[in-house]
């Protein structure tokens, strides 16, 4: 059982490392980590899940103000895009915080393809964050039901 | 009243309940919101939520609220950060206002917000580390 607890404690080190090395997470999400403890213990769970239901709300919005068959509203999307840009920096999703900041570029320039281009990039940004961070609490859940400890991992 | 191990029963102690500090956290977004709540929960204090400023200076209506912080998201619906913390301030709001920005906020904006009547201004994310300065200049205070 040990020996099988260290090689999940690995696999998950290794994956948590990738992520922060393929620029899906930065420190912040270190931050949110540490924050978690006994008296918080879905800490971390609890605030990516009102993220991925922020990105599911926002990203509808923008998508029905970009859909304007009249003159599109870019203030209106610009104003979404702030938000995501705000939440997504909070929990350390840094992918989509930097196509925020393009996005945002893309509002105030009224460049409607480059827009809708981005929407579609953020999109498939946060599902694929959503399923990597998945992949990550599956691994989580396997080490404490194999008897260990889920450990700290160090990016430094 | 706990007993030893040798039978004798101990004392009760006098407790000295230590104030916690009370927050109020002011901003639109829920992740954010939950955020927040959980760096002042980790640093021992307890918080309410508002989702706008106009909720936030609802919230002191009645002269009732009494917080040692208030930590003010600067663009909001309905009133956003300046407003609202102008509006505390005309309330005779004491608290401290820590307004927090983007880091997209120019000079100016910062420099407005700050003259609305805030204490601080920390640029978002927040963190521990970032907040807990100020907090203790507040609890020794």
């Amino acid at each position: 059982m040990d020996a099988h607890v260290a090689q999940l404690q690995m696999q998950y080190r290794n994956y948590i490392l990738s992520l922060y090395q393929q620029g899906f997470l930065d420190d912040q999400f270190t931050e949110l980590k540490s924050l978690q403890d006994d008296g918080s213990p879905d800490f971390v769970a609890e605030v990516l899940s009102l993220f991925f239901d922020d990105c599911v709300k926002l990203v509808g919005n923008m998508a029905r103000a970009l859909d304007q068959t009249g003159t599109v509203d870019f203030c209106q999307v610009g104003a979404n895009v702030h938000q995501l840009k705000g939440s997504s920096s909070s929990v350390g999703a840094k992918r989509v915080k930097g196509l925020c900041i393009n996005f945002k570029e893309l509002c105030e320039a009224k460049n409607y393809e480059g827009c809708v281009r981005c929407l579609q990039q953020v999109d498939v940004e946060y599902k694929t964050l959503k399923a990597k961070l998945q992949d990550m609490f599956n691994l989580e859940k396997q080490i404490v039901q194999a008897g260990g400890i889920v450990p700290q991992v160090d990016i430094n | 009243m706990a007993t030893t191990s040798t039978g004798d029963i101990e004392k009760t102690k006098s407790v000295e309940v230590k104030k916690k500090l009370n927050v109020l956290i002011v901003d639109d977004d829920p992740v954010i919101r939950k955020l927040h709540e959980i760096i002042i929960k980790s640093i021992g204090g307890i918080s309410q939520t508002a989702k706008n400023g106009e909720e936030a200076v609802n919230i002191h209506r009645d002269g009732n609220a009494s917080f040692d912080l208030i930590l003010m998201d600067k663009e909001m619906p309905e009133r956003d950060g300046l407003s609202a913390t102008k509006k505390l301030r005309e309330m005779k709001v004491t608290s401290m206002i820590i307004g927090v920005t983007t880091l997209a906020d120019n000079e100016e904006e910062r420099k407005a917000f700050m003259e609305a009547g805030l204490n601080h201004c920390l640029a978002k994310p927040l963190s521990k580390a970032k907040i807990l300065p100020l907090i203790n200049n507040l609890m020794d205070a």
